[in-house]
């Protein structure tokens, strides 16, 4: 009998982790679920170049179906209860088309599993930051797609004042992204004519503008070439929309135009609500194994993990292939792929300089980054990858 | 067993190996999710944590109980002030 693998998730994580499975075992060996509630995959990087219009070419969704082995089963739908006694799940099914094209109406159905994988995500959390709820509509942020979208028509009528971004809450998705933002602002306002008349104030909860040092060491200077404030030791307290202040618990007030934030994050509700997480909602997670801490037959990754490493795409993809090697040589009753065996931290991504400018981030639990002088060269690197993305990374290819 | 295994906590964070967030993120996120009053222990084996962890807590205005160096990494432990 077929083990069944469930998978809830259809990131990035989730995704790999199904289509390398499905190519390494058989039908007969292995029945792979994946649950996910849009069947929509998101490329959530795009949306950095959403507001100054830069992401032509990059496509920013893809039906989750067309990415997936064709032996691959996707549900579309809601976990609404992880039994991990039972090894169980509840499931909300959306409204959906079967493959013979019948019509399905809302519908809760069990999915008893052998093996879950949970790549549940991160999910913003505005209630989490005192004044955004009460100030939705005043601020703005790009971690969402409409988010995006609105700060884009806003900076395509702003014409001059001050542009603050605060980081509302920690952890959050892609730490090198809110610095990425600011070099991009500033390239852009200068193109647009209005740099004079702007300015940009980037503000940051450690005593620098990036956790890591020798990546700081690269971005503060080039902050300070491009007339960037900056402000360290900033950890937003309060946001105040009518008075146009962000606060911070150090005792700082600062005035804004218009407010870019980094949006308080927390796990999925499943995982809340199903007391898997802790109290922000990411799941505790073995950092090397990657199995879900306390529980059997259970994985983890991605933003999901209250693992120490950035929530990013790449922290997933490489997380992906520790798990489908400890999966696969869970059903066949052998011991995992020497070379995925354990997750050793493994992280690399691009940070975006402005002025088609980049410089790459590279590091696992031994090595720390030694990011190399911004240039074109990693620029269209990234260009490129945000373009091969969708043919090469969800397929578990490279 | 060095002192800093017999301080009680209520929570721990290994960031051993952790560069990006980092170990003093970790802190910060922790402490945050802490009651006032709540203590937290981080591991972290970056040698700037000695620096960054201890002037953060002193800015935030938490406490920093102390800094114990183990074998091949350092337990910071902090008390949530307010």
């Amino acid at each position: 009998m077929p083990q069944r693998i469930v998978i809830v998730g259809g990131g990035v994580g989730g995704t790999i982790v199904a289509n390398i499975v499905s190519r390494a075992l058989s039908t007969d060996q292995a029945e792979i679920t994946v649950i996910d509630a849009t069947g929509q995959h998101v490329y959530m990087p795009g949306w950095l170049y959403l507001p100054f219009n830069g992401h032509e070419g990059v496509e920013l969704s893809h039906g989750e179906r067309s990415l997936l082995n064709r032996h691959v089963e996707l549900v579309f739908g809601s976990v609404t209860a992880i039994d991990t006694k039972n090894r169980e799940l509840t499931v909300q099914r959306a409204p959906h088309t079967d493959y013979v094209g019948r019509q399905h109406v809302v519908t809760e159905a069990k999915y008893p599993y052998d093996f879950l994988v949970l790549g549940t995500g991160a999910r913003l959390a505005p209630e989490d930051l005192p004044g955004l709820t009460e100030g939705d509509g005043a601020w703005h942020n790009f971690y969402s797609l409409e988010g995006a979208l609105r700060l884009r028509t806003a900076l395509h009528a702003f014409d001059g004042g001050r542009i603050v971004l605060a980081i509302g809450g920690i952890p959050y998705r892609c730490p090198p992204a809110p610095l990425e933002f600011v070099f991009l602002l500033e390239d852009w306002l200068a193109k647009r004519g209005i740099r004079s008349q702007t300015e940009i104030h980037y503000l940051y909860p450690l005593n620098r503008v990036f956790p890591i040092e020798s990546v700081a060491e690269v971005a503060t200077p080039l902050l300070e070439q491009r007339g960037i404030k900056y402000t360290t030791f900033f950890n937003t307290e309060e946001v105040d929309t009518e008075k146009k202040v962000v606060k911070s618990l150090e005792g700082e007030e600062i005035p804004y135009d218009l407010l870019v934030m980094v949006p308080p994050h927390r796990g999925a509700r499943i995982i809340e609500t199903s007391g898997l997480g802790d109290p922000q909602g990411w799941i505790p997670t073995h950092r090397d194994t990657l199995e879900v801490k306390g529980q059997e037959r259970v994985f983890a990754l991605g933003d999901a993990t209250d693992l120490p490493v950035s929530k990013s795409g790449s922290a997933a993809h490489f997380e992906a292939r520790v798990i489908a090697s400890r999966l696969i040589a869970a059903v066949r009753g052998e011991e995992p792929n020497p070379k995925h065996t354990v997750y050793d931290g493994e992280v690399m991504c691009f940070l975006e300089t402005g002025h088609n400018t980049a410089t790459q981030l590279v590091f696992n639990y031994e090595h720390p980054p030694k990011p190399p002088r911004p240039s074109l060269f990693y620029h269209m690197e990234k260009q490129l990858f945000n373009r091969a993305y969708w043919h090469i990374v969800p397929q578990g290819l490279v | 067993m060095s002192e800093a295994v017999n301080i009680a906590v209520d929570k721990e964070i290994d960031a051993r190996g952790s560069f990006c967030p980092g170990p003093l993120m970790e802190l910060i996120r922790g402490i945050k999710t802490l009651p006032v009053g709540g203590t937290l222990a981080v591991l972290s084996s970056d040698p700037g944590s000695t620096k960054d962890i201890p002037a953060w807590i002193q800015k935030a205005r938490h406490e920093l109980i102390g800094a114990f160096p183990e074998n091949g990494y350092t337990r910071f432990v902090a008390r949530k002030a307010h």
